[in-house]
C-alpha cells in the first residue's frame, strides 16, 4: 500500500493554514466586533460597578452564573468525547477528536472568565484562590466555590495537554511544507518531532493514560459544577440527583456543540470527503440517548419535588410549570427532548441537516435550562420575604453575546493555524480501517488501503 | 553528521529495509526509522514500545495524593476556623481536591515522561521533508560503512540517500 497518496488528504488540511480567505476576514471582522463590544460593557460594569448588571437581592447569581453553568457544560463536548472513543478504539472518531478537544479549551476558557466577570471587583480575584492568607478566610476547602478552582484548572490544564500534544507531529508536516516564517514558527511548535518509531509509541501511550486520566477528570468538573447549587440549602437546589444531571446535560450540550461546530467546519473549509454523514449519523443517535437520558433525570427531579409536596419547593416548581418562568420551561422541553427525539429517531431525518437543527434546539435547550436552575430557585427562597425579580441588563447581555462571539473568534483563529483534522490519526487510522467511508471515499485520489500488510514482518 | 538512509512508500517495504539492515550486522537500536503516521500492525512499529510512562503516572498520581493530603491537613490545622464542632480536616470535602490534584500529578508526569524520552532524549538528526508525504524513512547514522549498507536498503520502489 502506497502511502504518499495520503498526499492529496495531508495537502487538503495544511491548505487552510496556508491560504487565507476573505471569509475568514469577514468572521474575524464580524465577531471581533461583537466582542469588543462586550468588552467595552465589562469595562462599563468595572468603572460603574456592579449594579448596572441586574443583579439585585436575592437573584444574586443571575446570568453570569447561568453563563458559567452552561459554558462548563459545553466543554465536556471534547476531551470527554474523545476520551472515550479513543479508549474504545472507534476508528470514525479519527476526524472528529480535534474538532472536539478544541470545543472543550476554548469554553472552558470563557467559562472560567464568569466568575471573574461575576464578582464586579475582578482585581480581588485572588481571593477565590486557595491561599494561606493572614485573613484567615483562607483556606475553606469545605467552599465548593474552592472545589471548583481546583476542578476547573485540572481539567483546563489536561484538557489544553490532550489537544496540543498530537497536534505536535502534524506541526511537523507544515513545518515541512512551510517556507519563510511560517517554517520557523512551526518549526519551533513542532519541539523538533522527527516520527520516530520511538516518538509515535511515546506519544501513544501518553494519550491512552491521559484519555483514562482525564475521564473521571471530566465527569468530576461537572459534578462540582453542580455541588455549587446542590450544597446550598435553596429550594429545588438541595437534591441529590444534580450530580448525574449535570454531568449528563453537560454531555448532552456538548455534543450538540460538536455537531454545529463539525457542521459549520465542513462547509466553510470544504471538509465535505472527511466529515461524513456517517459521524453525524453516529453522533446524532449518541444526541437522541442523551436526550433520552435528559428526559429521565428532568422527570425525576419534578416527580420528587412534585410528591415531597414541600412548600417552599413548590414555589419555584409551579413558578416554572406554569408561571412566571413556564414558556421558557416549555421552551426548554420542546428544544431538549421533543425536537431531538422526533428528528433523530427517524434515521430519514437523523441526516446532516437533521442533526443540526436538533443540536441547535438543544444548545438553546440547555442554555435555558441552566437559567430555570439559577433564577427561579433564588427568586423564590424558603421564606416569602426574600422573594424577588431578575431581569437581565443589556451589559449582561452584551457581555453573554460576546461571548458566543468569542467562542466562534477563536475557533475560527484555531482553524487557521491548526489543521483542525489531525492528519496523523487520519492517516494511521485509514490503516487500520479500510475506509468504506473513511478517508477520501468517492474521492479520486483516495488512500489505498486494499493491499494487506506484506507478510514479511507484519504483526500477526 | 552522515547518514544513509533509504525512502520507502509501502511500510511492507519500510519492513523489509530494517529486516535487510539487521541482517547486514547493523543493531537493533542504531537503526532509524521514521514515518509520518505510527504503524502499529508492523514488526518495526513495536521497536522501543516498551515504557515505564503508566508507572511513572501511576507513581506521581500517588505522590500527588499524600502531597495533598498532607498540605491540606498542615493548612487546615494552620487556620483552624469555627466549625461549629465539626472536624476542622474534613476528609469528605478534602477528598474532592485530593482527587483532583491525584489525576492533575498523574497527568503532568506523563506529558514529563513523554517530553524527556520522546524529545530530549531523542537526539538524531537524521531527517528528510518528504516523510511528511507519506514516505517512511529507514536509515542508520553516522555508519562506519555506507558503501556495506546500501545493498541492504537498495530495494524495487525505494531511493536510497546519503547526506
Amino acid at each position: 500500500m502506497n502511502r504518499t497518496l495520503t498526499k492529496p488528504f495531508t495537502d487538503d488540511m495544511v491548505r487552510p493554514v496556508m491560504n487565507t480567505t476573505v471569509w475568514f476576514w469577514a468572521i474575524v471582522l464580524a465577531t471581533g466586533t461583537v466582542v469588543a463590544c462586550g468588552a467595552a460593557a465589562w469595562a462599563y460594569q468595572l468603572w460603574y460597578g456592579i449594579g448596572v448588571s441586574g443583579k439585585r437581592w436575592p437573584t444574586f447569581w443571575a446570568l453570569y452564573l447561568t453563563n458559567f453553568v452552561f459554558w462548563i457544560g459545553i466543554s465536556h463536548a471534547g476531551t470527554l468525547i474523545s476520551a472515550i472513543l479513543r479508549l474504545v478504539n472507534a476508528g470514525w472518531r479519527r476526524p472528529v477528536t480535534r474538532v472536539a478537544e478544541v470545543i472543550t479549551v476554548f469554553a472552558l476558557m470563557i467559562g472560567a472568565m464568569f466568575p471573574i466577570i461575576h464578582l464586579g471587583r475582578p482585581w480581588l480575584a485572588f481571593w477565590l484562590f486557595p491561599y494561606p492568607s493572614a485573613r484567615e478566610i483562607w483556606p475553606n476547602f469545605r467552599s465548593p466555590l474552592a472545589w471548583d478552582f481546583f476542578a476547573i484548572n485540572t481539567y483546563l490544564t489536561g484538557s489544553l495537554l490532550f489537544l496540543l500534544l498530537p497536534m505536535i507531529p502534524d506541526f511537523a508536516t507544515i513545518r515541512d511544507r512551510a517556507t519563510g516564517w511560517r517554517k520557523k514558527v512551526y518549526g519551533t511548535l513542532s519541539f523538533g518531532w522527527r516520527g520516530t518509531t520511538k516518538q509515535w509509541n511515546r506519544l501513544e501511550s501518553a494519550m491512552q493514560i491521559m484519555a483514562i486520566a482525564i475521564l473521571p477528570v471530566a465527569v468530576s468538573v461537572h459534578t462540582i459544577v453542580s455541588f455549587d447549587f446542590s450544597m446550598a440549602n435553596v429550594p429545588m437546589w438541595h437534591s441529590t440527583i444534580f450530580g448525574p444531571y449535570f454531568v449528563a446535560g453537560a454531555i448532552f450540550s456538548g455534543i450538540a456543540a460538536l455537531i454545529i461546530a463539525m457542521a459549520a467546519l465542513r462547509k466553510a473549509l470544504g471538509f465535505e470527503k472527511y466529515l461524513l454523514p456517517l459521524h453525524f449519523d453516529n453522533l446524532g443517535k449518541l444526541l437522541l440517548l442523551m436526550s433520552i437520558l435528559w428526559g429521565y433525570f428532568v422527570f425525576n427531579e419534578r416527580l420528587t419535588v412534585w410528591y415531597g409536596n414541600e412548600h417552599h419547593e413548590m414555589a419555584v416548581f409551579w413558578a416554572t410549570q406554569r408561571g412566571q418562568f413556564a414558556p421558557l420551561y416549555w421552551t426548554m422541553v420542546v428544544c431538549n427532548f421533543v425536537v431531538p427525539i422526533a428528528i433523530l429517531s427517524n434515521p430519514y431525518t437523523r441526516n446532516i441537516v437533521g442533526c443540526v437543527i436538533a443540536s441547535c434546539g438543544v444548545v438553546v435547550g440547555m442554555w435555558l435550562e441552566r437559567f430555570l436552575i439559577v433564577v427561579p430557585s433564588l427568586n423564590h427562597k424558603a421564606l416569602p420575604y426574600a422573594w424577588g425579580n431578575y431581569t437581565p441588563t443589556p451589559v449582561e447581555l452584551y457581555i453573554m453575546a460576546a461571548t458566543f462571539a468569542a467562542m466562534i473568534l477563536l475557533y475560527t483563529l484555531f482553524a487557521k493555524f491548526v489543521p483542525i483534522i489531525a492528519i496523523w490519526e487520519m492517516k494511521a487510522g485509514d490503516f487500520v480501517h479500510p475506509p468504506q467511508q473513511g478517508i477520501g471515499a468517492g474521492d479520486p485520489h483516495r488512500i489505498d488501503t486494499a493491499a494487506a500488510p506484506s507478510s514479511t514482518g507484519a504483526v500477526s | 553528521m552522515s547518514a544513509i538512509y533509504g525512502l520507502y512508500a509501502d511500510p511492507a517495504l519500510a519492513q523489509r529495509a530494517v529486516n535487510n539492515l539487521r541482517a547486514a550486522g547493523v543493531a537493533d537500536a542504531d537503526i532509524t526509522v521514521i514515518s509520518s503516521e505510527p504503524f502499529e500492525h508492523l514488526e518495526f512499529g513495536h521497536r522501543d514500545a516498551k515504557t515505564a510512562m503508566p508507572w511513572i503516572a501511576t507513581g506521581a498520581g500517588a505522590a500527588g495524593l499524600m502531597l495533598t493530603y498532607y498540605l491540606l491537613g498542615a493548612s487546615q490545622r494552620s487556620w483552624p476556623l469555627v466549625t461549629s464542632g465539626m472536624p476542622v480536616v474534613p476528609l469528605w470535602t478534602n477528598l474532592i481536591i485530593i482527587f483532583e490534584m491525584t489525576m492533575l500529578s498523574a497527568i503532568l508526569a506523563t506529558v514529563a515522561t513523554l517530553i524527556y524520552t520522546a524529545f530530549i532524549s531523542e537526539r538524531g538528526k537524521m531527517y528528510d521533508p518528504e516523510v511528511s508525504d507519506g514516505y517512511i524513512l529507514v536509515g542508520v547514522e553516522n555508519p562506519s560503512d555506507a558503501e556495506k549498507l546500501e545493498p541492504a536498503l537498495t530495494i524495487d520502489g525505494g531511493r536510497v540517500k546519503r547526506s
